[in-house]
């Protein structure tokens, strides 16, 4: 798994629970280091390590962290970088959700190495669609839900999400768009603030 | 002059069509003033009133340079053309003109060039100010996504620069001539004091060192230390510590070795060797040694920082009585400096 993905759980842990309960989950993962290279790769197998033992350290299921994780990485101030470079996928949430289908070829833009799981929308009438996830990590269609949640915030719209299950290594997630304009949102202008 | 065979044309665009294919269009009447301007351009310009202004006005073309006149402008459409606004802040345009034949006007497309980064930024655009065919939100998606990993990627290169740097602040050789260094010898002498092993300290510290570095240059003499490195590590057994632990200062730790004789012996078997001259570039290097010794035997509690302190008082009567010579620290001394200390 390469180490962004490790790095963002390592960094969600610390920011909404502390440095502490980080670093013993870290030490009960026996990874043999206590802070993960945002630009190396590592086993797959430790990912699965570090998420076991924070279910265990923090008494909550698997997918209620990763779809915290999800959530924490659109929404959390630390991390704002993520949901700008998501927000360029379009101007309306709708358009959002059909960008999602270049996420692997966005993600290898930017980082060659980083793998990013298959994502393909089916769309049904009244604004349903089902999102198809493949090939990625077990679990990431709960990550994808928390992360979804928040970008429905991001560009104001009201949606309704469930985590469908996966069979044969496909998880299905179904969005439901209720208004895509519900609240203002917030502003995406193709200039960083900062630059 | 512009009456073309009708397959040639295809039905004239609404203005809203316009709009959305071109934002950043500009209608040009046949007198070279400004019909309409794309609503992307109205946006980042709102203190400028395009429509009735003269192109030439608003815009400088630079390239090419020639036009200020409406026949020069029929004459560059096709073309590449590099303009700029003549108002600050003088954004750089690339644009292309093209001939409206029922009108004898023109249409002028405009775009970004490279400067649309800098431009998303100052006019304050979304997604929506572009036509969605343009690839300029997919650039500025990946100008982005690269900074921030370029970012990961100078903090990673300021990790690996300070492991490296603690890595050599925690090494034990001298690079130089590959002996163990100070720090190493401290964490020799205080395991052999801590493990009440006998073990004799000889503290070296070469004679006219200075001369050859002086007359000589500093590749001389690093020349002649590294030869009096392996001397060193030649005159003694595999168990024993050679360390430099200063310019040209050594300390050999002779393990399970406190008979003063064969000490005395080996340091002068060392200044015998060191004494003969070492050629660098054809001249010759002549320097010697001081010697100085002290023995854990004649400590009841052994101290290494003691020891060092001892074998270096040595030394220097080494030095006092004319160089070239070992001392062996006393129990004389050590009692003496137990006493005072």
């Amino acid at each position: 798994m390469h180490g962004l993905i490790n790095r963002s759980i390592e960094c969600f842990v610390r920011d909404i629970y502390g440095l502490d309960q980080w670093q013993q989950i870290a030490a009960a993962s026996e990874i043999g280091f206590d802070s993960f290279e945002p630009l190396l790769v590592y086993e797959d197998e430790l990912t699965a390590r570090v998420l076991d033992a924070a279910a265990l350290n923090l008494g909550k299921p698997v997918e209620i962290i990763l779809e915290d994780l999800g959530t924490y990485l659109v929404s959390h101030p630390n991390v704002q970088s993520l949901s700008r470079l998501l927000r360029f996928g379009g101007e309306t949430f709708t358009d959002f959700l059909h960008s999602l289908a270049d996420i692997q070829d966005r993600a290898r833009m930017a980082v060659p190495e980083l793998e990013m799981p298959m994502l393909s929308l089916r769309s049904h009438i009244y604004g349903n669609f089902t999102l198809y996830c493949s090939d990625g990590y077990p679990g990431i269609g709960h990550v994808l839900v928390g992360m979804l949640r928040a970008m429905a915030d991001e560009y104001g719209a009201l949606v309704l999400l469930e985590h469908l299950g996966g069979k044969s290594e496909v998880e299905a997630i179904s969005v439901q768009v209720m208004e895509t304009r519900f609240s203002e949102g917030s502003i995406f202008k193709l200039g960083r603030a900062d630059a | 002059m512009h009456n073309r065979p009708a397959e040639n044309h295809v039905s004239s665009l609404s203005v809203r069509a316009l709009d959305q294919l071109m934002p950043m269009h500009l209608i040009i009447s046949a007198t070279g003033h400004i019909v309409r301007a794309g609503p992307t351009l109205a946006k980042m310009m709102p203190e400028i009133q395009f429509s009735g202004a003269r192109l030439l006005e608003i815009f400088e073309l630079q390239n090419p340079p020639t036009a200020d006149s409406m026949t020069d402008l029929y004459a560059v459409a096709g073309q590449a053309l590099r303009l700029r606004f003549r108002r600050s802040p003088n954004t750089q345009l690339k644009g292309i003109i093209v001939e409206l034949p029922e009108t004898n006007g023109l249409l002028l497309n405009l775009s970004f060039g490279i400067s649309v980064i800098e431009a998303v930024q100052k006019f304050n655009l979304t997604i929506s100010d572009f036509a969605p065919t343009e690839l300029v939100v997919e650039m500025l998606y990946l100008v982005e996504a690269k900074s921030a990993v370029m970012n990961e990627s100078r903090n990673l290169n300021l990790r690996l620069q300070g492991a490296r740097i603690a890595a050599e602040e925690q090494a034990f050789t001298d690079t130089l001539t590959g002996l163990k260094n100070r720090r190493a010898l401290e964490h020799i002498l205080g395991v052999a004091a801590a493990q009440h092993r006998p073990f004799a300290l000889m503290q070296i510290d070469l004679d006219f060192f200075k001369d050859v570095n002086d007359t000589m240059g500093h590749a001389a003499g690093d020349h002649v230390l590294q030869h009096v490195s392996s001397t060193l590590v030649q005159a003694t057994r595999s168990d024993d510590t050679v360390a430099r632990i200063g310019g040209d200062e050594f300390v050999l730790v002779i393990d399970n070795q406190v008979d003063k004789r064969a000490l005395n012996d080996l340091g002068l078997r060392i200044i015998r060797r060191l004494e003969e001259p070492v050629f660098f570039k054809g001249d010759p290097c002549e320097i010697s040694a001081s010697i100085g010794v002290s023995f854990s035997s004649d400590y009841s509690c052994v101290d290494p920082s003691e020891m060092l302190a001892d074998a270096d008082a040595a030394l220097y009567d080494s030095k006092n009585k004319g160089r070239a010579q070992v001392t062996l620290a006393t129990p004389y001394v050590a009692t003496r400096r137990a006493a005072n200390g």
